[in-house]
């Protein structure tokens, strides 16, 4: 064999292997998604919609799980959401060229990838020990501590592609600087905005590890923020783990459910960046 | 209606007032960034304390977790933790690489859009999910083909042997790494397409120009190019691994020990204060699964940070992920 075809038969092989590699992750997603439709979708009825979560043995549905996991991640949306865009703006319009904005930038980066679980901890430290319970509020607070670093890093890059100009034209009618943030470049960057956003709530919707011990769980209906509060994620954990057959079924509809909603979500995000982000995005 | 002067000297100083107001509460957020990290390690240092007074050192080096006896020693969640990450990078890079040279060199355009969104899905679904696969799909998957060939084949052998041994539980160190691997690669594969693209289009063309085949312009040009961003990829993926919790709780087998053979059952730092953190009862054990969260911590915040800064050198933050 001469060289040449040696080269090119190597060329040949190690790119057919990366090709191979790629199908082989793509069939890993699909067997995942396979298993859940086929086990999930058994359980899904109207049931799961309108009843608590049964004892073992009984029947019921997910509904108290769903209420406190939709209204959690609401929570902690509205209480990270703003502040994630306040600092964003920060670091890419008031302190853009500050040294600390430098620090601040690596350290969100840093936390955008620190694990889940301790800032369960976190919380459990700074409010289930000090109200002496679990409760709603604190699993809120955890899953916002999440939506920060996500939710900075996304509105700073989207903040960032909005062209000077814009704000210049801004100033130069006579507007502050925070009138120009407010009434052009966050309008601007709306779209890009919503993408973070949608993002943050797919990432926090099936947490479960900052849940944990601070919401905990409740066998039971409750819409005190005050209290343990039922949520997917802690129930289908519980539920899996469970030797009874009709709570792993459930956990298995509980885990298509959150699946789907993740992934429509992540879809929905990157939909919005293609069609109504800025330019060079679209030619990908 | 006339705008006096009078009128407009408030309106610029109610504006003058609002922008002081806005700007400050912008820098607020964002220090609070700083605050939270901080933070974090105060409280968690702080509620660690009296476990860490008690053990001192040894909390680090015993691998005794005894609850009823009151002894804690980090030891074995801690090798659990190192030893399902190293098994998951070493599946997920040479993934990571292959699909992102794919991805980058090979795939036609139009296919590009829809494969990279079914590798990043990787990342969206749930860490739960992946347990729930993991426990009921996967690991008797494991224990029926790969777990019963490696012992009869790879089990015989002196030296590696070792870590094949054992009746096949399915669930165990070994299947909790290769889960790992599974979610750590769309995180891995981002970084290594980022870092890819840095590499300067006139390299690669003068590589072409000079005969090159596409494999030797991504093995002799592009990834001497990007090695420090790739070290960097494979970082932030480790950083992953090592504090991943959820899917690792359902896989691992939730056992505090450290065995020789990566079929049996173990726990890792984050499965550990899964697992007892809600059943821990007297002020020493909680103090103890704390201060494994600190360990955990202080762990995954150096390995990203790291990461972090081999991506800065190539002037890339790396993947918002």
């Amino acid at each position: 064999m001469s060289n040449l075809t040696r080269r090119r038969v190597v060329a040949v092989l190690a790119l057919g292997t990366s090709g191979v590699m790629t199908l082989l992750a793509l069939a890993v997603l699909a067997a995942i998604l396979w298993t859940l439709l086929s086990h999930g979708l058994q359980g899904l009825s109207l049931r799961v919609f309108t009843q608590m979560t049964p004892p073992p043995g009984g029947s019921g549905g997910l509904l108290n799980a769903i209420f406190g996991s939709v209204t959690m991640t609401a929570l902690g949306l509205l209480m990270g959401g703003p502040i994630g865009i306040l600092a964003a703006t920060y670091l890419a319009e008031y302190g853009r060229k500050e040294r600390w904005s430098v620090v601040i930038r690596f350290i969100n980066d840093v936390l955008l990838s620190a694990p889940s679980i301790v800032v369960g901890l976190f919380v459990y430290a700074l409010l289930v020990v000090q109200m002496g319970h679990f409760s709603g509020i604190a699993g809120a607070v955890a899953l916002s501590i999440i939506v920060i670093p996500v939710t900075v890093r996304t509105a700073e890059d989207m903040l960032r592609l909005i062209p000077q100009g814009l704000r210049h034209a801004s100033a130069g009618l006579g507007a502050h600087p925070w009138r120009t943030i407010v009434s052009v470049v966050y309008p601007a960057a709306r779209s890009g905005l919503m993408t973070g956003l949608l993002l943050a709530v797919a990432r926090i919707s099936g947490e479960t590890a900052p849940l944990l011990f601070t919401a905990l769980n409740n066998q039971y209906w409750s819409n005190s923020l005050n209290q343990p509060m039922a949520n997917l994620p802690y129930v289908i954990f519980q539920f899996a783990m469970s030797p009874y057959k009709n709570w792993q079924s459930l956990a298995w509809t509980g885990a298509l459910l959150i699946t789907l909603f993740v992934l429509f979500l992540s879809i929905t995000a990157r939909m919005i960046a293609r069609l109504f982000g800025p330019q060079e995005r679209r030619l990908e | 209606m006339t705008v006096t002067a009078v009128s407009f000297r408030t309106h610029l100083r109610r504006q003058a007032r609002a922008e002081l107001a806005f700007r400050l509460l912008t820098r607020f957020c964002a220090f609070l960034v700083l605050a939270l990290l901080a933070g974090v390690i105060l409280i968690l240092i702080r509620g660690s304390w009296p476990a860490l007074k008690l053990f001192k050192f040894g909390f680090l080096t015993h691998d005794i977790w005894d609850p009823v006896a009151v002894q804690f020693g980090a030891l074995a969640p801690l090798y659990g933790t190192v030893i399902t990450s190293l098994i998951a990078m070493l599946l997920a890079v040479p993934f990571a690489f292959g699909i992102a040279v794919f991805l980058t060199e090979i795939c036609p355009l139009w296919l590009r859009g829809p494969i990279s969104t079914g590798i990043e899905l990787l990342a969206a679904v749930p860490s739960i999910v992946y347990g729930l696969w993991g426990l009921f799909i996967f690991a008797p998957m494991l224990q029926q083909t790969l777990q019963p060939w490696l012992i009869a084949h790879v089990g015989t052998l002196p030296g590696v042997g070792h870590l094949f041994r054992g009746p096949p539980f399915g669930i165990g160190l070994l299947t909790a790494g290769l889960v790992l691997s599974i979610m750590v690669l769309p995180f891995i594969t981002a970084v290594m397409r980022e870092v890819f693209a840095t590499a300067p289009a006139s390299l690669k063309e003068a590589a072409y120009g000079v005969g090159a085949t596409r494999w030797e312009v991504i093995w002799d040009v592009v990834v001497p190019y990007s090695r420090v961003g790739m070290v960097g990829g494979v970082m932030l993926g480790l950083g992953r691994a090592l504090g991943e919790t959820m899917a690792v709780t359902f896989v691992a087998g939730n056992a505090a020990q450290i065995s020789a053979s990566l079929l049996a059952p173990g726990t890792t730092i984050a499965a550990s204060i899964a697992n007892e953190f809600t059943e821990a009862v007297g002020p020493v054990y909680l103090s103890a699964l704390i201060a494994l969260g600190l360990i955990l911590f202080l762990l995954t915040v150096t390995v990203i940070a790291a990461a972090r800064l081999m991506l800065l050198r190539l002037d890339t933050r790396g993947p918002a992920l």
